[in-house]
């Protein structure tokens, strides 16, 4: 038996789809190419083979998120999975939350400020920087416009440089797009253990 | 093409300055976006959703995420489907009101979708690969209207 998790967590869920997956055994010739079926990888996440139904979709959309989220330059890598994370909380995608809370748990090595997150929300106790890229990822997260000129001034006050800011922009961004794929399409679950 | 053409920097308006120089250090994200873009509004094998209707519902998430000028260009392609772009319609007359309240629940109000949303439209009929469709697009437009909102904030009121 699973049962669905609700509550934030670092500890990553299992992802169960509400649609069927593409059947590999049955998969076109693109969609292999998309997925990078070989006879050494036969390993596809559930995830993959739900998205592997819209393959343009997924060919594309795999080198913009690591371009976003790995490219040198710019804002930190710890810092863009803030951006993340804020577009996941307002979203409720807990195993985008779950996934991104633990990767900036090891990159800072420290489990600090995602625990203030998922403890205390957007009344997180949290240095001068990373409070004006939370709120500003959150705003953004929550409408388009929700952010303002004010939150702008903030971010720029909080010292981060014009290509720090995009990469706000866009790895929160991003993640309404990733929550959009992963908290709509399936369920995040935990396998219970017979007592 | 330069990035300045891509439909993302044209709803923003940058057009170079200081915001220009930052989003060129990303260029191959604003193409890897507009790439992106072409997949879910006018993809090789489009489905049951036609590129107007694509067009049109893209249109509708920019106009409700308050974007008039990235939602007019998306607009521009969605020929007979037009109407659906247009909030106030709720797809009736279309025979795709079950298809729009999922769009708009998508969009604005991600956070409050079950697997009853997902089994009503199942329900309705629509085939789980057109589920994974409506979803990439309305998902991709939600990201590319926030890219759009932070790009005018980077320039400023001045800009």
């Amino acid at each position: 038996m699973s049962r669905v998790v609700h509550k934030f967590t670092r500890t990553v869920p299992t992802w169960q789809p509400r649609v069927t997956p593409v059947d590999l055994q049955q998969a076109t010739k693109e969609q292999l190419e998309a997925l990078q079926v070989t006879p050494s990888n036969t390993k596809v996440s559930a995830y993959v083979l739900t998205l592997a139904h819209d393959v343009e979709s997924l060919k594309v959309r795999s080198p913009l998120f690591n371009a976003i989220m790995y490219d040198s330059g710019g804002m930190s890598r710890a810092e863009r999975e803030i951006g993340a994370l804020a577009a996941s909380m307002v979203n409720r995608c807990i195993y985008c939350a779950a996934v991104h809370a633990d990767r900036h748990a090891k990159l800072e090595k420290d489990t600090t400020v995602t625990d203030e997150l998922f403890a205390k929300g957007e009344n997180a106790d949290l240095s001068q920087r990373d409070r004006a890229i939370f709120d500003f990822a959150r705003k953004l997260s929550e409408a388009p416009t929700g952010a303002t000129e004010d939150d702008m001034a903030t971010l720029r006050e909080a010292g981060l440089t014009e290509e720090e800011i995009l990469d706000l922009i866009l790895s929160s961004s991003l993640f309404g797009w990733a929550n959009r794929l992963m908290h709509v399409l399936g369920d995040p679950v935990r396998e219970e253990v017979p007592a | 093409m330069t990035i300045y053409d891509t439909t993302t920097l044209g709803a923003a308006g940058v057009t170079g300055g200081r915001v220009g120089a930052a989003v060129e250090t990303r260029a191959n994200i604003m193409e890897a976006t507009q790439a992106a873009e072409d997949a879910v509004l006018a993809p090789n094998d489009p489905g049951a959703f036609p590129h107007p209707l694509r067009a049109a519902l893209a249109a509708r998430v920019a106009a409700l995420g308050g974007e008039p000028a990235l939602a007019e260009r998306h607009a521009a392609r969605a020929g007979a489907s037009a109407a659906l772009a247009d909030p106030a319609q709720d797809g009736t007359d279309q025979g795709l009101s079950h298809l729009v309240a999922f769009v708009d629940k998508v969009a604005n109000d991600t956070r409050n979708i079950a697997a009853e949303d997902i089994a009503g439209l199942q329900t309705a009929g629509v085939a789980d690969a057109d589920i994974v469709r409506i979803c990439e697009l309305v998902a991709f437009v939600a990201y590319q209207l926030r890219v759009v909102a932070g790009l005018r904030l980077m320039q400023g009121a001045a800009a």
